[in-house]
């Protein structure tokens, strides 16, 4: 299969004519996506992927001994191996396939928490995303350990500061789960600090990679991981398709997660035994074109460089906290303008305007965002608000989208605070009118 | 679709000055509705009048979205001193315009200020927000015992 924009450079109208979805208009403006830490767009390669595998070599996996299973075994196989390069693990069968990131985390919470007894410690953070936090709530209700977690500092970063003078990692803490990346204060955690600090204890190291791997070069190995958890649709992938990466040594040892087809090895009416892993991980059929398309999408992304976007995006976000910096009635949450433990996800909040009306009104003028709290209810408690809006980047974001975004944030301010239309020193230049004229 | 057309002045001028805002003492009954994909939330409490057949008062404290808080400041202002049968009546009109995708023509003799909401419907995303402090009211009715099956029954004659 051809990959007909290799090398394109992140940004690119080259690039961006591979994704088909920005010939959309959205109520006749030229679609502005800034929702990328929600999920990405798809570019024609993993599109035609998913039609060509399903067109020509669809068949079960592993169990299909046909000219078709074998096709298929090979695609699916072929994807974990991809997969594996792309974090940079040891081998395929360190990959384990989910359905997403969340069921990753669950696979990672049930397996882990089968060890755990009262009095056990596990340590996540205040800035987790729900699906890092509800699953080990429910295993610390089961097994009766205890749930603790990371602060924030006032700046949106972990607060390792505080977590040290209390010991919040010690004797007692058997798992620490953390984000790579906040979802919604784009901070970089410093993963490979906490797991170092986490492992002087003999804890397993667990990392909700979901705003990480897509954006940042992974090497598994440097981020200091036992269990790395990440979903393919954030990647340029499928819906569908989640990946949980675990260190070979302590996936043997981990009891299996869901019971079924293809992670047994005896099955008999008095009990079974079961298949080593990935498969043991993997019952039922699983998601095979999914895993195929995200196998393509990493070939894409590897094509065009992870270092590369990775440079791009913090140029594109470093434009985009430069225009909202400087909208009257913004307050950015999280790392400021120039910080380099910053990803390209960017909440705020705007003097009084609803996330929620916020987002409806840029909906209007074309650009997407996000408005509510991203899956983090608690980390906005924390911060004292109830909601955000959210934009976010990728690596086909253009300054030009967010010309238009931030625009439109200035419109729906007047729109609701008209007392910024006479004070405010930041009106847009009318550009998302000259946009809808067509140019 | 424009959703400046969502946003009537009506709309605008609730949001910005709500009505009945702020929990009052006494109440029959109180409640807590939330809008889990974006954290609307409402506390509600409603009064009735001897013998239970009129809304004496209904007070809330919400935060959310314009369409949720002008929602649940034009419903008190609609409600407070009306018969419960109304009320019923009101709330599955209400309910009729919201899941009408636009295509209902509110009556503005009964609906008043609620007929703003009409351009909601047509944004499916929104009709939640809209329905919120409604939904809410009705459960806090129904638990101060004053909105029955037969009450529904009776409304609908």
């Amino acid at each position: 299969m051809s990959n007909g924009v290799a090398g394109a450079a992140p940004g690119s109208a080259e690039l961006r004519a591979g994704f088909p979805i920005f010939a959309r208009t959205i109520n006749d403006f030229p679609l502005a996506y800034l929702d990328s830490a929600n999920t990405s767009q798809k570019p024609q390669v993993v599109i035609d992927a998913l039609v060509e595998f399903v067109s020509n070599h669809n068949a079960n996996v592993a169990r299909a001994m046909h000219t078709l299973g074998v096709e298929a075994s090979a695609a699916y196989e072929g994807a974990r191996a991809k997969l594996a390069r792309f974090v940079g693990a040891a081998s395929a069968e360190e990959i384990v396939f989910t359905k997403n990131a969340s069921e990753a985390l669950n696979l990672a919470a049930n397996t882990l928490g089968a060890a755990l007894k009262p009095g056990d410690e596990i340590v996540i953070s205040v800035m987790e995303h729900h699906s890092n936090i509800v699953p080990w709530q429910f295993v610390a209700e089961r097994t009766g350990a205890k749930l603790r977690w990371f602060d924030i500092t006032a700046d949106g970063r972990l607060d390792l500061d505080k977590a040290r003078s209390e010991n919040l990692i010690n004797e007692r803490t058997k798992v620490v789960s953390l984000a790579w990346i906040s979802n919604v204060l784009g901070t970089i955690n410093p993963v490979a600090e906490v797991a170092a600090w986490a492992h002087e204890f003999g804890a397993t190291v667990v990392v909700d990679g979901s705003q990480g791997v897509p954006h940042l070069p992974t090497s598994v190995s440097a981020l200091g991981a036992d269990l790395l958890a990440f979903t393919g649709h954030k990647m340029l992938g499928p819906t569908g398709i989640g990946v949980l990466w675990g260190r070979s040594a302590l996936l043997e040892t981990l009891p299996p997660f869901l019971g079924g087809g293809e992670m047994i090895e005896i099955v008999r009416m008095e009990g079974s035994t079961f298949a080593p892993p990935p498969p043991r991980f993997e019952a039922g059929t699983p998601p095979i074109a999914q895993a195929y398309g995200l196998g393509i999408a990493a070939d894409y992304l590897t094509s065009i460089g992870m270092g590369t976007i990775a440079a791009h995006e913090q140029e594109i976000t470093n434009y985009l906290l430069e225009r909202l910096a400087s909208t009257e009635g913004v307050v950015i949450l999280g790392p400021g303008l120039g910080a380099s433990d910053r990803g390209g996800a960017v909440s705020f909040t705007l003097d009084g305007v609803h996330p929620h009306d916020l987002m409806q009104l840029l909906d209007g003028r074309g650009v997407a965002v996000r408005g509510g709290h991203h899956c983090a209810r608690p980390l906005h408690d924390r911060c004292g608000i109830q909601a955000s809006t959210r934009a976010s980047s990728y690596l086909y974001t253009t300054r030009a989208e967010v010309d238009q975004f931030a625009d439109a944030v200035v419109y729906a301010r007047n729109f609701f605070m008209p007392k910024y239309v006479t004070t405010g020193r930041d009106q847009p230049q009318d550009q998302a009118a000259t946009l809808k004229e067509g140019n | 679709m424009d959703p400046t057309s969502m946003y009537q002045e009506i709309i605008l001028d609730h949001y910005r000055e709500k009505h009945n805002s702020g929990l009052r003492e006494p109440f029959e009954a109180e409640v807590h509705h939330v809008n889990p994909t974006c954290g609307d939330e409402v506390s509600l409490r409603v009064t009735l009048e001897e013998p239970g057949e009129h809304v004496a008062d209904i007070s809330y404290e919400a935060q959310g979205c314009s369409i949720s808080q002008a929602s649940a400041s034009i419903m008190s202002d609609l409600l407070i001193g009306q018969p419960v049968s109304t009320a019923v009546v009101r709330y599955a009109e209400f309910q009729q315009l919201m899941e009408g995708q636009g295509r209902i023509v509110p009556n503005e003799d009964t609906l008043e200020d609620a007929i703003a909401f009409a351009g909601v419907a047509q944004f499916p995303g929104r009709v939640k927000c809209a329905m919120l402090a409604w939904v809410a009211m009705r459960d806090a009715l129904i638990r101060a015992g004053a909105w029955t099956n037969e009450t529904t029954e009776d409304a609908a004659k």
